[in-house]
C-alpha cells in the first residue's frame, strides 16, 4: 500500500512539474506548480516529516503560488500565453536534465546517497519533534538561517527601492503624495 | 455493535470516521445559511422565512409548526431547489477551471476539520483523551496550511468566469485573504509560546492548548481570552476577514461590485461556495474556541473532568466514555454555534469597510499590533519562566 501510494504521488508530482514548464498558459503553469507542491508535501508526509509537509503547503502552496497567480492576473487578464520555446532552450534544458539524472545515478551507484547510510531510526525523531527542530535550527544550522535571513532582507530592500521610485514618479505628476 | 466496528480494518474505520464528520459538517454549513436568514430577520425585527410547510409534515401536532416557524422546511426546499435546478455553464467561461473551482472551495473547507479536536472523553485513569480525526503534533499548523488553500477557489472562480467584474472581485478577495493571514498566525504564536514552557516536549497540538486551559488553580483554569485578550481580539478580527464576513465582505460587496463567484455561477456550484464559506466559519470558530475559550470545558475555571465528577451522584453511567464524549461534543458544539451567531450578529451591527480601509486596517493597524503583541508576550513569558 505505501509503495503504491508513493508511486502514485511521484507520478503526480513529476507530471505536474513537467506541466509547469510545458503549459502555454501562465495560470495553468502556476496551478501545475501548486499540484506539484502538494505532491511533494504528500511525499514528506509519507516520510513522517509532517512539519516540512505542512510548512511547504502553508508557505509555498498557500502564499507563494497565490501571489504568483495574483501577479499573473494583475499583469495580464488573459493569463498570458507565452511564446513557444526556442530550439536552443529545449536542447540546453534536455542536456541539463540529463546531467542531473546522471549525477543522481552516480551518487546512487557509489552508495553515498543510499538509504542504508542514513540511520533511519534517527531521521524521523529529528523531523517530528518540533522542539528538536527548533533547537537544531538555532544551533547547528545557525549560519544558513542567518544567510537566508540576509537574502530576504536584501530582496525586501530591493522591493522598497523599486516601489519608492514608482511613487516618486507619481509624485512629480500629481499632487504631492506622502511617501 | 462497538465490537463489530473495532473488528473492521483500520482504513475502513478511518473512512467511516471521516465521512461521519463530513456528514455533520456539510449539513451544518447548509443549516448556517438558514440561521443567517433567521438571525438577520430577528436583528431587523421581522419574522423571517417561516411559511414553508409540506402537506404531511406541517400537520404533525406541536413539532410541525415549530419546525415551520424556524424555517427548517424552507431550508430543505432551498437545498432541493439548488440541487435539481438546471446547472448552466455559460458559454464564455474557461470550462475546466469553472467546474473545478467549487471543488477547490469545498476540499480545504471540509478537510481542515481533521486537525480540530471537537470533544474529549475520560479513560479509566481519569485522563482526558481527545475526540478527533488526526491527532498529530502539528495540529494548528495543519489547520492554517489547509485553510490557506481556500484562496484558490476565489481566484479560480473569478478568473474562470472570464469577465471583468468577477475578476476584480476575485483580485480584491485574494488580496484580503493574503493580507490577514499574517496577523492571524502572529496572534496565535503567544498562546503556543505560553503552552510550550521549558522542559515540556514541544507541540503545536490544539489538544495541549485545551489541556493547558483545564488545569487547576486561578492561572491554570483561566481561558486564554482572559490571559491574552489582545491576541484573542486580533485573531477574531483576522478570522472575520479570512472567512469573508462582514465587515470585511470584499468578495461579495453586493452593493458596489459584482463579486467573484456571484456573477456566473448558479444552482449547485454556487451553493457549494456558500457551504464552503460556512465550513470555514465553523472551523474558524472551533479554532477560536479551542485557542481562547477553553474548548470543551463548560465554564472558565471549571474543567470537564470536574464537571463530570459533579454528575457522578446521578449514577455510574455518567462516567461512561460514550456519555462524556457526547457531553463534551455538545458543549463544544454549543460554543461553536454561539460563535457563529456572533458572526451573524456582527454582520447586522457593523457597516462594511471600504476596500482601502480593509487594506489599511490589515497592514497598518492589525499587523504592527500583532507584532507588538508577540514581542510583549515573548518578553513577559521569558520573564515568568
Amino acid at each position: 500500500m505505501p509503495a503504491l501510494l508513493f508511486y502514485i504521488f511521484c507520478t503526480i508530482t513529476i507530471a505536474s512539474a513537467i506541466g509547469v514548464v510545458s503549459n502555454k498558459n501562465a495560470v495553468a503553469s502556476a496551478l501545475s506548480f501548486f499540484v506539484c507542491l502538494c505532491g511533494i508535501s504528500v511525499l514528506f508526509v509519507m516520510l513522517d516529516a509532517y512539519l516540512l509537509a505542512f510548512l511547504l503547503i502553508l508557505v509555498y502552496a498557500g502564499a507563494v503560488v497565490a501571489l504568483f497567480l495574483f501577479i499573473i492576473m494583475l499583469l495580464d487578464m488573459q493569463g498570458g500565453d507565452r511564446p513557444p520555446f526556442k530550439k536552443m532552450t529545449i536542447a540546453s534544458s534536455a542536456i541539463a536534465g540529463a546531467l542531473l539524472v546522471a549525477g543522481v545515478v552516480v551518487f546512487l551507484a557509489r552508495g553515498q546517497f543510499s538509504t542504508e547510510s542514513i540511520a533511519l531510526a534517527q531521521a524521523p525523531s529529528f523531523f517530528t519533534d518540533l522542539k528538536m527542530y527548533g533547537v537544531k535550527l538555532f544551533t547547528s544550522y545557525m549560519l544558513p538561517v542567518q544567510l537566508v535571513g540576509f537574502l530576504l532582507l536584501i530582496s525586501m530592500l530591493g522591493v522598497i527601492v523599486i516601489s519608492k521610485k514608482h511613487e516618486e514618479k507619481q509624485e512629480s505628476g500629481g499632487k504631492g503624495a506622502r511617501s | 455493535m462497538l465490537d463489530f466496528y473495532f473488528s473492521l480494518p483500520l482504513i475502513v474505520r478511518l473512512i467511516i470516521q471521516g465521512l461521519a464528520v463530513i456528514a455533520v459538517l456539510f449539513p451544518l454549513g447548509a443549516a448556517c445559511s438558514m440561521a443567517e436568514r433567521k438571525v438577520a430577520a430577528w436583528a431587523q425585527d421581522r419574522p423571517g422565512p417561516n411559511r414553508a410547510r409540506p402537506w404531511g409534515l406541517g400537520r404533525i401536532p406541536i413539532i410541525g409548526p415549530i419546525l415551520g416557524r424556524f424555517g427548517i422546511f424552507n431550508l430543505m426546499a432551498d437545498g432541493g431547489k439548488l440541487l435539481f435546478k438546471e446547472d448552466i455553464v455559460p458559454g464564455h467561461v474557461n470550462k475546466f477551471y469553472f467546474v473545478i473551482a467549487p471543488i477547490v472551495a469545498m476540499t480545504p473547507a471540509l478537510s481542515t476539520i481533521a486537525f480540530v479536536p471537537f470533544g474529549a472523553y475520560l479513560d479509566g485513569a481519569g485522563r482526558v483523551l481527545p475526540v478527533m480525526l488526526a491527532d498529530v503534533d502539528i495540529g494548528i499548523l495543519g489547520v492554517f496550511a489547509l485553510a490557506s488553500l481556500g484562496v484558490y477557489s476565489l481566484i479560480l472562480a473569478g478568473w474562470a468566469s472570464n469577465s471583468k467584474y468577477p475578476f476584480l472581485g476575485a483580485i480584491r478577495a485574494s488580496a484580503q485573504l493574503i493580507s490577514y493571514e499574517l496577523s492571524m498566525t502572529l496572534a496565535v504564536v503567544p498562546v503556543l509560546l505560553w503552552i510550550n514552557a521549558p522542559g515540556t516536549p514541544g507541540t503545536l497540538s490544539l489538544v495541549r492548548v485545551v489541556e493547558f486551559q483545564s488545569q487547576s488553580g486561578f492561572w491554570g483554569g483561566a481561558w486564554f481570552v482572559f490571559v491574552m485578550p489582545l491576541s484573542a481580539f486580533i485573531f477574531l478580527v483576522a478570522l472575520f476577514a479570512e472567512t469573508n464576513r462582514q465587515p470585511f465582505d470584499m468578495p461579495e460587496s453586493e452593493a458596489d461590485l459584482v463579486g467573484g463567484f456571484h456573477t456566473e455561477y448558479g444552482s449547485y456550484k454556487w451553493s457549494l461556495f456558500f457551504v464552503a464559506e460556512y465550513g470555514h466559519m465553523i472551523v474558524g470558530s472551533a479554532l477560536f474556541i479551542l485557542l481562547f475559550c477553553g474548548g470543551w470545558n463548560p465554564l472558565p475555571w471549571l474543567p470537564l473532568s470536574t464537571f463530570v465528577g459533579w454528575l457522578a451522584p446521578l449514577g455510574a453511567w455518567t462516567a461512561h466514555p460514550l456519555f462524556v464524549g457526547i457531553l463534551s461534543i455538545c458543549i463544544f458544539l454549543g460554543k461553536v454555534i454561539f460563535s457563529i451567531f456572533f458572526f451573524m450578529w456582527v454582520r447586522w451591527t457593523l457597516p462594511r469597510f471600504r476596500y482601502d480601509q480593509v487594506m489599511r486596517i490589515g497592514w497598518q493597524r492589525l499587523l504592527p499590533l500583532s507584532i507588538a503583541n508577540l514581542i510583549i508576550y515573548t518578553i513577559a513569558i521569558a520573564l515568568l519562566n
